[in-house]
Formats: structure tokens, C-alpha cells, sequence
């Protein structure tokens, strides 16, 4: 890697006022001291030439990490961005799970890194105080140097930092509860400038000199496996230096350039496997959810008595199809085994997961591979998988050499993890009044985590505490989970099952309203009308917190309000990753199909580290979101994807791309999630827009099916 | 392997490879210019967007030997001694998530402000659409080419 320079950044870059680094960070031991570098913690270190390092040990995927992270701890440090760099913590063991998904990045390190920041505030005034022999309490933090009120004197961090390294570490050091000066404010990021001049470097960017190019044919038959291959012809083809077997499912082709691997694959003569999916297809794999058996359903939230409750009877089913993430930059990762170690440059979410995946495929303990984290182009989730990884530690530990593997769009397209299937019944019974005496919603589908082999909670994947909610007191609840199998691999797909449940619930409580003759709004608003928690798994929903969501989405949305000819709002609301969201929704039809020109999505996610970045999460969400909605779905025939490249499963592009305002609820309470939350509610509200329009129901995704 | 001869960002480059190979593989394997990205190899996505003789070119589709004697503008040249306007009107509105389409798009902006230098909604819409973000960057992407035609960053 060469990371840009500092000087050369910020000569460049004034117009983003803020100063950025990149270095990969591998310190030899916690407790390690190197003489003059003040690190009273993993996230951070300051050198007498002035330089503060902030340490990420979070991925950056587009989501900002790289610039709000450090923004929590210079926080508490009390430095401008300006006067920091910033480095990207590989696989590490020091900073607890370095994960990066379930829109846990802020709410997970918002705690450590304060305490980071303010550790070292803390022992930089201690310094100074003893350095000029005053009191702690005269002194002060401010704009990266100590300064003594009562005289003006003033003592930066660089020239305190030898004498702070000597200092005990605070355990608990005094945090800020408001009054801030830089979270709340909309910053510019730190990684804009890089990422404008081509100069930011993603994963299948990375170079090493003797490095090698591989391309691996794998089976698309679900479960497939290579029978025998003949690599004569890709063998005399230019620039070769390899063909080979990698695992029981592929054939790796090494080359001298990507170019040459790419067009040496398409030389490979391979006899399959299929194994036993190879009549596998789509209408099969829904049928059997229609077919499964439901005999034991897992309760997994349970309010009240829905055998108890009486009233007019209303159900409904509702439908998810695979789906594939299809982040911009396809599969890749480099790798250099080198007998007994392996290094890996890797554009993954997990490094920790990815080295204790890698390890003992290559014959290795976990700490004798070294993962570096790279950029990454788009996660969405797919980078939680270690494929791309795995792949090439094999590859480099067959050729003794470093290696670049690349994968093609059609290979992410149809050698992936999916979103899963599911199939939703749900029922209520509504009262004279219209509202519902009790709530039934019961998934039927594949889990996740029970095919990649985690243990459920209570009886359920694991995921569902923190991807669904429910946060109507109604008095009779049941949400039930009936688990089926699939050979289709799964994986965890931006908003994970929040999308499906949201779809779902929000769908139904559409419905609901419709069969009482009353708003959508108004109804949702009545039903959340009383103040209360309801307890959900750990987290603990709030009636009067969803509102405000719900009645601010409605007020900037013009709700009620007449809207020019021809169009329709939708709304909807739903909680995930303990964030509340609502969307609502502006459509017409057009020739029969919905077109969504306006989408205004709220959230309450405690509070907000960086507007800015808020905003940019909020539309890509929406983004994200509309294209799951309206058409994103991967079918199988014969046991592969049908779906190859953008012309088959089309992202939204700038001519569908509708208007979206993003706003928050403020909030002082702890920050949640923000990259996914706005997504599980935005399918519903654009149904629900379509049934205000037509009067049908879309029970359905895709909507453009 | 026939050696082709082309000009990259101004500077004479040369290519000893096959002749259909992509100019997207000799920009990224063969000269290290990374700036340019490789998202689908079918000419669909525009994140491997360039200028030849000025003209928006996608370069995963685009073999080497049409390019011979030709030059090409890549991000990494966009701007000769500064930024590109449009560079700093995409820094000043913070366009970025991922930023992997953004080399694509702004390469592709600044052939629309080329033919179009105020262009209207409408016509950043039409010729912007070949272009995919799956991070959903559109709106900034709408603002920052209308400050860019607006005179820049202020």
C-alpha cells in the first residue's frame, strides 16, 4: 500500500479541512511502551513530533467509520480532526470484535472509544500540572495542548507525551454528557478527498511486487463439486503459470495479469458434479415453504393469549425471494503464504473471523495469519463471508507466491451467500373499533445462522433479537418462527431479516387499517397512542419513541395534505438494531408500475455522531431498500442462479432514484444503529402506497416480478 | 505479444499484451493507475469509465488495440494540476459512501459538462443513468455536478 502523504493530502484538500492517513496497525503486545509514544490504549497514540494516531478497528465500507469513530474519541481528546491521521486496525486481539454488520460500529465502540480519548485527556493534564507544579483542576484541555488558565501557559500533547507515558492509566476516566464539540456536528469525511482522485485503495487494488493474477471456475450447481478437469489448453495459454484444484468445488487459474486468467478460465474443460440440487428450482424451494411443516412452531415473542381474543378474522401471506448483495467491487483478496505464516490483504467485515477461518485450511495457527483490512467497495453483508479469503490463502500456498484473486460479477452474482426466502402468515382479529385484539405473525424459512451452524436463541436464529421488533401494545401477540432447509448458501444481507419481518408487519398492519376504514397513519398512531415499553428479546421498545418517528415521517411527508394528480403516499414504520425508523412514501403509477418520486425517512437512533454522514446512510438505505422492493431476486433453475450480471438483476440507477429527506428524532440517549434501519420500512410503505393508488395489494417481492 | 503505444494522463505508455485484452486490465495490472474500477466486464455498471480523445469510453470493453496511438484520460489525470472542478464539488458535498463507482461517475460527469456545461435535472438524469451506485449516492451526485457547472466548490 502507499498511503497518500499528509502533506500532499492536506495541500489538496482544503476544501474538506480535514487530514487523513492510512496505515495498517499491528502492535506487538497491549502492554507494549515504545519510548516517547504515549498509547494508553489500543485506539490510540501520540509522538513528540505531534502526531495523534486514531486507531479504526472497525471496516470501512462506505458507511464512515473512518471518519466518526475518531470523531467519538477526539471527542473526549479534545483535537480537531485536522490535527489527527487516522490508521485501520487489522485482525487484532485488542479490541474485543472487530465485526462490522448489525449497524453496530457507533453503539458498540461509542463507549471505548471515549474512554480511550479521555484516558489520554486525563493523563496529558496530570503531565502538565506536575510539569509546571499546579493543580490538576487549573488546567485544561483544548485543541490538542494543555493549557494553565491563570497564565496563558500552554503545553502540547506532542511535547507531553513522554511524560504522560509514565503516568497510571485512569480506569475510569470522566466522560462528556453533552456540550459537545464535535459529535452532533455535521463533519466533512475523512476519507472524501481519496476517494474523488482514484487514489483510495480497496481490497482488489492491492499490489505486491511477484504477485500473481487467479481466476477460479467454481460450480454454480448449489453444493456442486469438480469431477475432473482437463487444463491442457488453459495451460498453454499466455501467461500461465498454473492450473489447479482448489477445495472440492473450483479450479484456479494463475496468471501473469487478470486479463490472462480470466481469458485461460474460459480454456478450462471441467466435468461437474452436480451432486444432489441439480433439479433445484425456484418454485420448488417456495412450494416447500408453502408445504413445510409447521407442527412445532418456535413462540418467540409472546404478549397475552391469541386463542383468547375474539373478533372479525383477517389474514394474509406475504413472500421474500432470494437476494444477492452485489456491492460494486466484486470478490477479491490477496494473499502471501509463506510456510509458516500468511498474510492476507483482504477486503473483509470479520478480519478476526477471516483469520480463524483461513488458519487451518493452510495448515496454520490463527496468530500465524496476518490479516490486513482494506477498503472495502460496498459490504452490504456479503464481505461477512470469508470465501474470497479462503480462496486465496489456498491458491497462494499452491504456487509458493503472492496472489490477487478476482472474482467476475457473474461469479459474486451466482456463487454467493443469499437473503433468504421466507413465507409469512399472518392473522388478527379486529374489534368493533378496529383495532386488533390479537396478532399473529409466523415466518416460515431457512435460518441463517442454523445452516452456517450457530446455535438459535431461544429457540430462533440468532439474529432475530437484534433485526425485529414489535412495538404495537396490542394485548395478544404471537411471532413464531417455523426454521426449513435449503441447500441455497445464505447470508446475511443489509437489514437481514428486519427486511422480511418489516415487510411483513407493516404490510399487514396496512391491511388492518384498510379492513377498519381508517388512515394508515392515524391508525399506527392510535395503536402506539399509549405511552409504554414493550420488551423485546433485551431491548426494550418504546410506544412514544416510535411515534415521533412515525408523526415527523408524516409532517415532512405533507400527510393527509392533498398531493398533485396522480399521486399516493404509503407509510410505514419498524424497529431494528434498537433504532426506530419510518418511511413514507410518494408514488404514481405508471403503466401499471409503481414510480417513486419522493421517499421521507426518519429515525431515532439516539444520539447522532455525524449528521452528515446520517444523511448519506438514510439514502442509500432508501436506495438500497427500492431496489430490493421493486425487483431484486435471485431464482434458481436446474440448481444455479439464473441471474448473472447488472442487465439480469438490476440495482437502481440515477433515473429511478427518488428524492429522499432524511431526518432524526434528537436525541441525548446512547447511539444505535443507522446503516440498515431505514430499509425494512420503506418496502411496506411503497406497497402500501401502491394499494392507496390501486387498491391492490402486493403481497409479494419483488414488486416487478 | 504485439506492443501497443498510447498516451495515459499525458505521458507516452506502452503495453506489450494481447490484442483484445480490456483497457481496463492494462490501466489496473499493467500501469497500476487503480483509480479506475472493475464492476461488471460487460460495459453495464460505468465504474471502469475513461476518456479516449476525450470521448466517455468504457474500458472493461474496450480492447487495447483500438486505443493504440489514442489518448486516455483517467481519473488519476482529470484534473493536470489541481482537482477537476467537479473533484471538488464532489468533495465539497461529501458525495463518497464506498466510493468505488465514484472514478466511474465523475469520469463520466465531466464528459456530460463537456457537451452540457450547465446541464438541467433532466439531462444529468438521462446521461448520468448509465452509471450504477449501489450506495445510493444519486442526490449528491445531482449536486455536486450542478456546483461544479454553478462556477465550483465554494
Amino acid at each position: 500500500m502507499s498511503p497518500l502523504s499528509r502533506r500532499a493530502f492536506l495541500g489538496r484538500s482544503a476544501a474538506a479541512g480535514a487530514g487523513l492517513v492510512i496505515g495498517f496497525y499491528f502492535p506487538k503486545s497491549s502492554s507494549a511502551q515504545t519510548a516517547g509514544v504515549f498509547s494508553p490504549n489500543a485506539y490510540l497514540r501520540i509522538t513528540p513530533d505531534e502526531k495523534i494516531t486514531i486507531v479504526v478497528a472497525r471496516t470501512e465500507m462506505g458507511q464512515g467509520v473512518w471518519t466518526a469513530l475518531p470523531m467519538i474519541l477526539a471527542e473526549e481528546l479534545e483535537v480537531d480532526l485536522k490535527q489527527i491521521t487516522i490508521e485501520q486496525a487489522g485482525a487484532s486481539t485488542l479490541f474485543g470484535d472487530q465485526g462490522t454488520g448489525g449497524s453496530a460500529s457507533v453503539r458498540t465502540t461509542w463507549d471505548p472509544m471515549r474512554k480511550a480519548g479521555a484516558q489520554a485527556r486525563e493523563m496529558l493534564i496530570s503531565a502538565a500540572a506536575t510539569q509546571w507544579g499546579v493543580p490538576r483542576e487549573s488546567c485544561k484541555a483544548e485543541s490538542a495542548a494543555i493549557v494553565h488558565s491563570a497564565t496563558g501557559r500552554k503545553l502540547s500533547y506532542g511535547s507531553l507525551a513522554t511524560k504522560a507515558s509514565t503516568l497510571p492509566i485512569p480506569d475510569n476516566p470522566p466522560l462528556k454528557s453533552g456540550d459537545y464539540k464535535l459529535v452532533g456536528k455535521s463533519t466533512p469525511r475523512l476519507d472524501t478527498p481519496s476517494k474523488v482522485n482514484g487514489s483510495a485503495q480497496y481490497g482488489i487494488d492491492f499490489h505486491i511486487a511477484g504477485m500473481k493474477y487467479a481466476s477460479l471456475a467454481r460450480c454454480e450447481t448449489v453444493g456442486g463439486k469438480v469431477a475432473d478437469f482437463d487444463a491442457t489448453a488453459a495451460k498453454e495459454m499466455p501467461g500461465v503459470t498454473f492450473v489447479g484444484k482448489i477445495g472440492d468445488s473450483a479450479v484456479a487459474v494463475v496468471a501473469d495479469s487478470t486479463w490472462n486468467a480470466l481469458k485461460a478460465r474460459r480454456a478450462l474443460k471441467i466435468t461437474w458434479d452436480e451432486g444432489p440440487n441439480k433439479g433445484l428450482n425456484s418454485a420448488a424451494i417456495f412450494e416447500a415453504l408453502h408445504n413445510a411443516d409447521e407442527s412445532k412452531p418456535v413462540k418467540f415473542f409472546s404478549v397475552g393469549d391469541i386463542s383468547n381474543a375474539s373478533g372479525k378474522q383477517i389474514e394474509a401471506e406475504y413472500r421474500l425471494p432470494f437476494m444477492a448483495h452485489a456491492p460494486m467491487e466484486p470478490g477479491n483478496c490477496s494473499a502471501h503464504f509463506r510456510g509458516d505464516e500468511c498474510e492476507l490483504w483482504a477486503p473483509t467485515q470479520v478480519p478476526q473471523d477471516c483469520r480463524d477461518t483461513v488458519a487451518p485450511l493452510v495448515g496454520l495457527k490463527p496468530e500465524q495469519v496476518k490479516v490486513n483490512v482494506t477498503l472495502l467497495g460496498g459490504g452490504f453483508g456479503r464481505r461477512l463471508e470469508h470465501d474470497y479469503a479462503v480462496e486465496a490463502a489456498l491458491v497462494s500456498k499452491a504456487i509458493n507466491a503472492p496472489i490477487k484473486i478476482i472474482w467476475t460479477r457473474e461469479d459474486d452474482m451466482r456463487c454467493s451467500t443469499y437473503r433468504p426466502v421466507s413465507l409469512h402468515k399472518l392473522s388478527a382479529t379486529i374489534g368493533d373499533d378496529g383495532l386488533p385484539t390479537s396478532f399473529r405473525h409466523r415466518i416460515v424459512g431457512p435460518s441463517i445462522n442454523g445452516q452456517k451452524g450457530s446455535q438459535p436463541v431461544n429457540g430462533v436464529d440468532s439474529d432475530f433479537p437484534d433485526e425485529a421488533s414489535f412495538t404495537y401494545p396490542i394485548p395478544n401477540v404471537s411471532l413464531e418462527s417455523v426454521v426449513t432447509e435449503t441447500p441455497v448458501p445464505l447470508g446475511w444481507m443489509r437489514s437481514v431479516y428486519a427486511l422480511q419481518m418489516g415487510f411483513a408487519t407493516e404490510s399487514f398492519i396496512d391491511e388492518l387499517a384498510a379492513a377498519a376504514g381508517k388512515d394508515p397513519f392515524e391508525y399506527r398512531m392510535h395503536l402506539l397512542s399509549k405511552d409504554t415499553e414493550i420488551k423485546y428479546f433485551d431491548t426494550s421498545w418504546s410506544t412514544a419513541r416510535m411515534r415521533n418517528v412515525l408523526k415527523l415521517a408524516a409532517e415532512k411527508a405533507g400527510w393527509g395534505k392533498s398531493l398533485a394528480a396522480g399521486r399516493h403516499h404509503g407509510i410505514a414504520c419498524f424497529g431494528c438494531f434498537s433504532t426506530y425508523a419510518a418511511d413514507v412514501v410518494e408514488i404514481s403509477m405508471e403503466n401499471g408500475a409503481p414510480r417513486v418520486h419522493r421517499v421521507v425517512s426518519v429515525v431515532d437512533c439516539g444520539q447522532v455522531v455525524n449528521p452528515n454522514i446520517l444523511e448519506q446512510q438514510i439514502q442509500g438505505a432508501v436506495v438500497y431498500g427500492l431496489a430490493n422492493a421493486l425487483r431484486a431476486q435471485i431464482t434458481i433453475d436446474k440448481g444455479k442462479v439464473v441471474q448473472g450480471n447488472f442487465d439480469t438483476y438490476q440495482p437502481i440507477r440515477m433515473n429511478e432514484a427518488p428524492k429522499v429527506e432524511g431526518y432524526f428524532v434528537p436525541s441525548t440517549e446512547a447511539p444505535t444503529g443507522i446503516g440498515e434501519p431505514p430499509i425494512p420500512p420503506l418496502a411496506p410503505a411503497l406497497c402500501n402506497a401502491i394499494y392507496a393508488a390501486t387498491k391492490k395489494r402486493v403481497r409479494a417481492l419483488p414488486i416487478q416480478s | 505479444m504485439p506492443n501497443f503505444s498510447f498516451r495515459v494522463n499525458g505521458s507516452e505508455k506502452n503495453a506489450d499484451v494481447s490484442p483484445e485484452t480490456p483497457l481496463l486490465w492494462v490501466l489496473r495490472d499493467t500501469l497500476h493507475l487503480t483509480g479506475t474500477k472493475f464492476g461488471c466486464g460487460a460495459g453495464l455498471c460505468g465504474a471502469c469509465s475513461v476518456h479516449i480523445n476525450g470521448a466517455l469510453t468504457r474500458s472493461c470493453i474496450t480492447p487495447v488495440s483500438q486505443v493504440a496511438g489514442k489518448s486516455v484520460t483517467t481519473i488519476e489525470g482529470l484534473g493536470a494540476d489541481s482537482l477537476h472542478p467537479l473533484q471538488k464539488a464532489w468533495i465539497a458535498e461529501d458525495v463518497p459512501q464506498c466510493g468505488y463507482c465514484q472514478s466511474g461517475q465523475i469520469m463520466a460527469a465531466a464528459a456530460l459538462l463537456q457537451k452540457t456545461p450547465h446541464p438541467t435535472d433532466q439531462q444529468i438524469t438521462e446521461f448520468m443513468t448509465g452509471n450504477i451506485c449501489r450506495c445510493g449516492t444519486y442526490e449528491r451526485i445531482r449536486r455536486a455536478i450542478h456546483r461544479a457547472s454553478a462556477g465550483g466548490a465554494k
